[in-house]
């Protein structure tokens, strides 16, 4: 299968989803807490024309304040440790976390030290731990889908109603 | 009199400060192209100095090393490149255990400036009268007495938050207010924090706040095996994981002198070089983004995927990675087939590209005489990579210090003097086309050889210390490794980045708020590699 294939049958999957639960966008503010970068370029490859993740109602917010979820990337650095904490207090209940890349899901190569803080569930829940090094950007897409199946789980045991 | 001063400039700079400074020279050590003097301590604010102003030396590096349990003291080390000559000079003064103090050489040498700091908060070692002392790595809440590169400091504690104030600089005036921005920004970038002083629209003044990022990387060093640290390198700052793996691997493997087989030479040039055609043709969209070009960017942003999906193809890694080893490369790129003509094809969309975006005014208009940063600032701070190009500064690493297969290769250096984010966007456009040529000739060259090996058994890493560099797309990478015990013994790293940063500060004096995003992405500027 093409990378287009594939892409477009995860996308239309990931789409019907979003929209029944949401019928709307889901909104998504990345928040980088100490990765190398790598896991950015995939995140940012989402939106080129290739990938286009809009047309599969993902979107990028500008602020935690928009968001349905937080894609979160790093190890979770000491210095970051903090703005990931308020980022993810200034989110919305109920928040999805993903942790995305080997870093996020429990500080990869750069471990539990004195200045990486070992994954992001070290700090604040996770719902999806997303593999790679990074995560190519179908792993992306499958992982945001999965997130979704906990937020119905999520609304269900809270019953909030939709 | 006059004569002595008439050759000086033809003299060999290592006579030349073997002569000068005979009294102050402790000892000299010449490995390679790397010349190490050790000086009396009181006298390195001269020699560097010397070396900065009236050799034309530029401070590439500067680090400690603590040495305490083998020789009783700490070192610093100042790395200096040689205008002109394949040289490194390398000056280093001892520092006792007890007297954790050292002259600082930021007022000569303005490029010392992050070093001083950094060396102030990763070992303790303070540097007299620096004009600005303040914590730069570790933040306000680490506590005093802990210093994570020296020997004795655990890497694995967790230290607690204690109480503590940063003091950013105060611009004060009528109608003068800030902006404050990050570390968590609106658009998917690293974080950083950047305060703004405005008066109107115009910036009057730009201070930085960096290393959020900070993951203990020279420090994860020393606790990983050799084979592990080569995958750390390439995860310093993700987008240059080549450049970053291969300055690592040539430290190693000069350390141990071994030469690489040639295929493995030009294997390495080619990762290299699609490394850079990515990363450049995202910075050009970048720049087509940032003024609100979407077609451009649309465009652009094709051509990148294209790119690292043929990345993928040739390596199985879209970011090139997996593929550096130390003594060579783990597998050859030959039976790529159509390597060379999927290269063709994409050259002639960069090129329809580059001419849409430059023909388009609407474009041109923001990007002229936009974040000017002025040839003697670039110098003064050592701003390395295309900005520095764009800047009248003619120094490419693969020309000055040839590495890999660049020696046998030919290549142009594109450098440009209207400094502003045009002319860095030209050059990089430049640069492109000179990659493409450059992979073309590689692979050609990898042709000529049949059957070759593309790695050799390096053995025991001997104990011994080496420089290895790139130029990666971002400019000048360094690495200076110090074996013992076939463990690494110390690890300083140093991203293009590191030396662009701080330049930023004065690109954007005088511009207008919404121009930053667009100066910030001329430069193109990695976090996690500054932030180490
Ligand atoms: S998972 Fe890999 S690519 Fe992502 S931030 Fe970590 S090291 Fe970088």
């Amino acid at each position: 299968m093409s990378i287009d294939e594939e892409i477009e049958i995860m996308g239309q999957r990931l789409h019907s989803k979003i929209k029944n639960i949401f019928g709307r966008s889901l909104s998504i503010r990345e928040v980088d807490a100490g990765s190398c970068n790598g896991c950015e370029v995939e995140v940012n490859a989402l939106s080129n024309p290739i990938y286009d993740m809009e047309r599969f109602g993902i979107h990028i917010v500008a602020s935690p304040r928009h968001a349905d979820m937080l894609l979160v990337t790093g190890p979770v650095s000491r210095n970051m440790e903090l703005a990931l904490l308020k980022t993810y207090n200034a989110t919305p209940q109920p928040i999805l976390v993903a942790a995305m890349g080997a870093c996020a899901c429990n500080g990869g190569i750069f471990g539990n030290t004195y200045a990486s803080g070992g994954g992001v569930d070290k700090f604040v829940p996770v719902d999806v731990f997303i593999p790679g090094c990074p995560p190519r950007p179908q792993a992306v897409i499958f992982g945001i889908m999965l997130a979704i199946d906990k937020l119905e789980q999520k609304i269900s045991k809270r019953e909030v109603v939709v | 009199m006059k004569e002595e001063l008439d050759t000086t400039h033809i003299m060999d700079p290592v006579q030349i400060i073997r002569k000068e400074f005979a009294s102050q020279i402790i000892s000299e050590t010449v490995s390679n192209n790397e010349v190490y003097f050790s000086v009396k301590k009181d006298s390195v604010v001269e020699i560097c100095n010397y070396i900065y102003s009236h050799l034309d030396g530029q401070l590439i590096t500067m680090f400690a090393t603590d040495q305490r349990k083998t020789d009783g003291y700490f070192t610093v080390k100042y790395v200096f490149s040689m205008e002109g000559i394949d040289k490194f000079i390398i000056i280093q003064i001892e520092i006792e255990a007890e007297k954790t103090q050292f002259r600082s050489i930021t007022h000569k040498i303005p490029a010392a400036n992050w070093y001083e700091r950094e060396i102030q908060d990763m070992f303790g070692l303070v540097p007299k009268r620096h004009p600005d002392p303040r914590r730069l790595v570790m933040f306000e809440d680490w506590p005093e007495d802990q210093y994570p590169l020296r020997k004795d400091f655990d890497i694995n504690s967790k230290p607690p938050r204690v109480e503590g104030t940063y003091d950013y600089k105060k611009v004060e005036g009528e109608g003068i207010y800030e902006i404050a921005v990050g570390p968590v920004h609106a658009g998917v970038i690293e974080p950083g924090h950047f305060r703004f002083s405005v008066a109107g629209e115009p910036i009057i003044n730009l201070e930085i706040r960096h290393f959020y990022t900070h993951k203990g990387i020279e420090k994860q060093f020393e606790n990983i095996s050799i084979d592990k640290a080569v995958f750390l390198a390439e995860r310093v700052s993700g987008d240059n994981s080549v450049a970053h793996a291969v300055a690592f691997c040539q430290a190693i493997e000069k350390i141990a002198s071994v030469d690489i087989p040639k295929c493995a030479k030009y294997v390495r040039t080619v990762l290299l070089e699609l490394e850079r055609l990515y990363n450049h043709v995202s910075d050009i969209g970048g720049i087509a983004t940032d003024v609100g070009f979407a077609v451009g960017s649309a465009h652009a942003g094709i051509l990148k995927e294209k790119l690292m999906q043929l990345n993928e193809h040739v390596t199985g890694s879209r970011l090139l990675r997996g593929m550096v080893m130390i003594g060579g490369v783990r597998r050859d790129v030959k039976d790529i087939s159509d390597l060379s003509t999927r290269l063709s094809l994409l050259e002639q969309e960069f090129r329809d590209l580059i001419d849409f975006l430059i023909e388009t005014p609407s474009l041109v208009d923001r990007i002229e005489t936009t974040g000017i940063i002025h040839n003697d600032i670039a110098r003064a701070l050592h701003v390395v990579g295309p900005t520095g190009r764009a800047s009248g500064i003619d120094y490419d690493v693969r020309r000055n210090h040839p590495y890999a297969a660049y020696p046998q290769i030919n290549f142009d250096v594109p450098v440009r003097n209207d400094e502003d984010v045009y002319a860095r966007t030209v050059v990089r456009s430049d640069e492109v086309l000179q990659s493409f040529s450059i992979i073309q000739q590689a692979l050609q060259l990898l042709e000529s050889i049949a059957d070759a090996d593309m790695i050799v058994d390096v053995g025991d890493i001997p104990s011994g210390c080496a420089l290895g560099y790139t130029e990666a797309p971002r400019g000048e990478t360094i690495y200076w490794v110090m074996m013992g015990d076939g463990k690494i013994e110390r690890c300083k790293l140093r991203d293009p980045s590191y030396c662009n940063w701080p330049a930023i500060e004065y690109a954007v004096l005088d511009n207008i708020v919404p121009d930053f995003p667009l100066i910030n992405k001329s430069f193109s500027l990695s976090y996690s590699g500054n932030d180490m």
